[in-house]
């Protein structure tokens, strides 16, 4: 046991592996969900619980992606940008496999009590937003796309922000009473939103200094 | 047990063989329930509270499949415990339910404590398989043990000028986590009907479920249940009944008066400000199969709509 957690650690520090070993982590919720599924460990209302924990998942992936730059740019640590990639598939991956659920596993494809579900549902309208953001996002991420899109691309990117934002709005929004997690996605959500603010704050104040104004 | 009859007793006051083992049975049961405690698998196993052969009532539906008992035990919404819906199962176990008393007080000629073992001495119980619709949008169908409310309202002798009643559920801080805490309701629980909803056959005071006592996290000893409204309104562990001549604060509609009306009947055309009515999760139906249409008044509006003929449902909701 002790041996294959020392391969596993030196697999993740060897560059070669470290790709291979993370991308398979992400996969382990997933793994978690199915063996709860099969030993019908999911409780009284199992489509609900198997509905939300892909969205958390998704939630917390999108979570994680935001959370790169900061970690790069306080530890000076360098080419985390594939990773960063990495978790943005894998929210937009869970978000599918949520969105997906709702559609089949909960609604069985009944279109029009979906439509009035979604209708009448504005929490759900967050989640529809913060959906098509991801979707956006993940189909735009191969190289000749990106090259493609240009400097648009970037712009495009950043929506990453308003798809967490409304993503934490659509959990808060369905909530009758506890609200502890949702807080705390919001707070992480705010620290990361906040280092963006400050990294922008400084870097303008700092190109103020150095460039002098060429126009007026 | 020695029984004395005489025959001098006129033989509509000598109670049923059958009503009087059902009654033996629950106090047994709630004595059971009490002297194992804390342990709700071994209430579960010793316990030998079984109204099988209980009468059906005409008001409870035959064609309904009860939802899993297991199902029912381990997703309740009793927030003086916690938020988690399975929690409770746990949780609500150090309640204490005996002795239980139900103070009616208000607008009554006959005002005062009742024990609930007198209580149930006067009561024949029935079974009720119900709907129950909760305002989350997922749905359960429960057989329920009990008695119209009406019966327990008239020991009291409501007057004329009783137009609403009122409701308060137990307060036991010592054990209720979320009562110390202060946390998102202003405690105990409070819950409401106008009269005419109160004395309503349908409307129920249920002391059991699925044939067996009911499971303290599913308000034991005594519940109310109204099967056309929202199931916040069928308040659990009641110790306090008040006919009024005003609509009482409830605690949900005090929290959220957007959210929560005082009336919340079951109306899949009116949705909750932030998510629709119109359908629900059955418990106990399975992956692939779709949700269920929510019905007016849950399915119950032959018998109660012509409560609410004169009024707009949008603005009453």
């Amino acid at each position: 046991m002790m041996e294959k957690i020392t391969t596993l650690l030196t697999m993740i520090k060897s560059k070669d592996h470290r790709w291979n070993v993370i991308f398979t982590i992400c996969l382990l919720p997933l793994l978690g969900l199915l063996i709860d599924i099969i030993f019908n460990n999911l409780g009284s209302n199992p489509i609900q619980a198997l509905h939300i924990r892909l969205g958390d998942w998704s939630l917390r992936f999108l979570g994680i992606t935001l959370a790169i730059t900061p970690i790069q740019t306080i530890m000076h640590w360098r080419g985390m940008a594939e990773y960063r990639k990495l978790f943005g598939l894998y929210s937009f991956f869970y978000a599918t496999l949520h969105i997906l659920t709702y559609i089949i596993v909960d609604n069985n494809f009944m279109w029009g009590m979906i439509w009035t579900d979604i209708l009448e549902s504005p929490y759900i309208w967050f989640g529809v937003i913060a959906y098509i953001i991801v979707f956006l996002l993940g189909i735009t991420t191969p190289n000749p796309i990106k090259k493609m899109l240009g400097k648009n691309w970037k712009k495009l990117h950043r929506f990453i922000y308003i798809s967490g934002i409304a993503g934490v709005i659509h959990y808060f929004w369905q909530l009758k009473g506890n609200l502890a997690e949702p807080l705390l996605y919001t707070l992480i959500l705010f620290f990361l939103l906040g280092f963006r603010v400050l990294v922008e704050y400084t870097r303008r104040r700092l190109s103020k200094m150095m460039i002098p104004r060429r126009f007026e | 047990m020695i029984i004395k009859t005489t025959k001098s007793i006129p033989s509509h006051e000598i109670t049923d063989e059958k009503v009087f083992k059902e009654r033996r049975t629950l106090i047994k049961s709630l004595l059971a329930a009490t002297v194992v405690g804390n342990s709700h698998s071994l209430m579960a196993k010793t316990s030998p509270a079984k109204w099988e052969t209980l009468a059906q009532s005409d008001l409870s539906s035959k064609i309904l499949t009860p939802t899993p008992e297991q199902l029912v035990k381990d997703y309740t919404n009793y927030y003086e415990f916690s938020f988690g819906k399975e929690d409770s199962t746990k949780l609500a176990q150090p309640l204490v339910i005996d002795p239980w008393s139900i103070e009616i007080s208000g607008e009554v000629e006959n005002a005062g404590k009742f024990n609930l073992e007198d209580i149930l001495s006067k009561q024949t119980l029935e079974e009720r398989i119900y709907r129950f619709r909760c305002v989350e949008a997922w749905s359960m169908v429960v057989p329920w043990v009990g008695f119209p409310l009406v019966n327990l309202l008239n020991m009291a002798k409501p007057l004329s000028t009783a137009n609403f009643v009122k409701f308060t559920t137990v307060e036991q801080p010592d054990v209720m986590p979320n009562l110390r805490n202060q946390s998102v309701l202003h405690w105990p629980y409070t819950e409401g009907l106008r009269i005419d909803e109160a004395v309503h056959p349908l409307t129920i005071l249920a002391v059991g479920m699925y044939g067996d006592v009911l499971p303290k996290q599913n308000g034991a000893p005594l519940r109310l249940i109204v099967p056309w409204k929202y199931g916040f309104k069928s308040a659990k562990a009641i110790v306090k009944i008040e006919l009024l001549k005003k609509a009482p604060l409830t605690s949900w509609n005090k929290s959220a008066p957007d959210e929560y009306g005082f009336y919340a009947n079951v109306n899949p055309s009116i949705p909750h400000p932030r998510w629709s009515q119109n359908s629900e999760r059955l418990l106990g139906s399975g992956f692939f199969t779709s949700r269920r249409q929510t019905e007016l008044f849950n399915g119950y509006g032959e018998q109660v709509a012509h409560l609410y003929n004169d009024m707009d449902l949008r603005h009453f909701f």
